[in-house]
């Protein structure tokens, strides 16, 4: 690997007011840094990546996810940096600038205001029911078995890489209707986009060009040769009597691809960590399956991948805290989760827990559309890992390795077990 | 003898499917997620009212709520 997040060059002395989400004790450790945060001074600020705020209290993501007027959704990562003119680059071609502006619709309905985001998202609603993905829990079950089949002799595997990274991907170009033999290629893509690329701007519009190319080839393709597919499906959609938008539809495709992927990847992966660490709730897990329900909302809230962002719409001001039009607030719904004014001793895991509010997919008319798939796969990857690897632990804890920014989970993580 | 009933405010519902997934048979949801309380709401036994108060406690959109009548 050549493109590592950059760590911060100079540290961070002032968690406070001078916040680095790239930095490394950050991506490694975050929790005593949010303690301190929501307890010393909640909402902290940066002037890093153009300046941005970062609330940490449940209470306080809850009431800014709802003000939709004032905290827009049109921008929602924080350091969306475009490169610098001089910057040496490859110039797109006058055909491809076209393709651009044609298809520069954002990733709808994540970055859509009301009205837009209404029917954009009322169309994805009905494919990521409850009972539509669970169709594809056979499937998934079956993928787990066979990334394990590959492993389990080895006697040690990387958890991160040889399984958690390779679930999602599949799982979504399965729903696409993409040959699933292409999906180390988006999860290139997409760790471009969405990991290496929040501090490389070139890498990242490069990743996004790619994805988006692909996705207009896909939307032709499906028009010529409709099938039970998600495409399919949304090129049949009507909004208003009309046909869905066909730049709407390779837009929507790309949020699937950019949302659906990391996110998971990083639950499966963090919730793998932590069962590599604690022999007692694998046992509780293996002698008592009905709890995987609940043990899937506790490690939502204690390992909550993502933190999207929001865009200040109009100045305002927040508890007295003043925030210019044109700056971003960091939606820390991982720091709400650990909030010990909602959730009793938050810094446990507690596969019990019966009263767990969390909001690891949002809140509000942002709440992840998704969240019925990431769910199911999060169920069937741990119960087929513990099925087939009851027993198993950290090839050397320390150097686990975990992408920061604004999607956290482990990245390399060396697993060994009796083989 | 008062009954209790648990509501769920559409206004607030997003789809979570929380209730859904935590007090089966309590609740339906619709194609979209929006949750609902199965015929009345009306809560028979205290392990009924006991159901619905984790479904109260696990929302994150404060959407469910018990009422005495």
């Amino acid at each position: 690997m050549t493109m590592e997040t950059k760590p911060a060059e100079a540290g961070v002395k002032d968690w406070k007011h001078d916040y680095d989400i790239f930095a490394r004790e950050y991506i490694k450790d975050p929790f005593p840094i949010w303690d301190e945060i929501r307890e010393e001074c909640p909402m902290a600020s940066t002037e890093r990546w153009g300046g941005s705020f970062m609330p940490t209290r449940y209470e306080d993501l809850f009431d800014i996810a709802k003000n939709i007027q004032t905290y827009s959704s049109r921008d929602v990562l924080v350091s969306s940096v475009m490169p610098a003119p001089d910057q040496e680059r490859e110039t797109p071609t006058e055909e491809e600038q076209e393709l651009i502006q044609q298809y520069n619709v954002g990733a709808p309905p994540i970055t859509s205001d009301p009205p837009v985001h209404t029917w954009a998202r009322k169309l994805l609603l009905k494919p990521f029911s409850v009972t539509s993905v669970a169709k594809y829990e056979q499937e998934t079950r079956e993928l787990c078995n066979e990334l394990i089949d590959a492993v389990i002799k080895n006697g040690r595997a990387d958890g991160a890489v040889d399984y958690a990274q390779q679930i999602p991907p599949r799982v979504i170009a399965s729903m696409l209707g993409i040959p699933k033999e292409e999906a180390a290629t988006f999860t290139e893509w997409v760790r471009g986009f969405l990991e290496l690329g929040l501090t490389n701007p070139e890498l990242r519009e490069q990743s996004a060009r790619s994805i988006f190319e692909y996705m207009i080839a896909q939307v032709a393709l499906r028009k010529e040769n409709p099938g039970d597919d998600l495409i399919s499906y949304l090129l049949n959609e009507k909004v208003d009597g009309e046909p869905v938008p066909e730049p709407h539809v390779v837009g929507t495709c790309f949020l699937l691809m950019v949302a659906g992927i990391d996110t998971t990847w990083s639950s499966i992966g963090s919730a793998i960590w932590h069962l590599a660490q604690r022999p007692d709730h694998r046992k509780e897990l293996i002698e008592n399956p009905e709890l995987i329900d609940n043990a899937v909302e506790e490690l939502l809230r204690a390992y909550s991948p993502v933190t999207m962002a929001r865009y200040v719409a109009e100045d305002t001001e927040y508890k007295g805290c003043p925030m210019s039009e044109g700056s971003k607030v960091l939606m820390n719904f991982p720091a709400a989760n650990r909030d010990p004014r909602v959730f009793e001793h938050p810094e446990e895991v507690d596969l019990h827990r019966e009263k767990n509010p969390h909001i690891a997919f949002g809140v509000g008319i942002h709440r992840c559309a998704g969240s019925n798939l990431a769910r199911m796969e999060m169920k069937v990857s741990i119960q087929e890992w513990l099925k087939r690897i009851p027993d198993y632990k950290l090839e050397a804890p320390e150097a686990v390795t975990w992408a920061g920014g604004q999607v956290r989970g482990p990245r390399t993580m060396g697993v060994v077990f009796p083989s | 003898m008062t009954t209790k009933k648990v509501h769920v405010d559409s206004e607030k519902c997003q789809g979570h499917n929380r209730c859904y997934a935590m007090a089966p048979g309590m609740f339906k949801v619709d194609d979209e997620g929006y949750a609902t309380p199965r015929g009345d709401g009306a809560l028979a036994d205290q392990k009924a009212i006991d159901l619905a108060q984790r479904a109260v406690d696990n929302c994150p959109e404060k959407a469910i709520f018990i009422t005495e009548e």
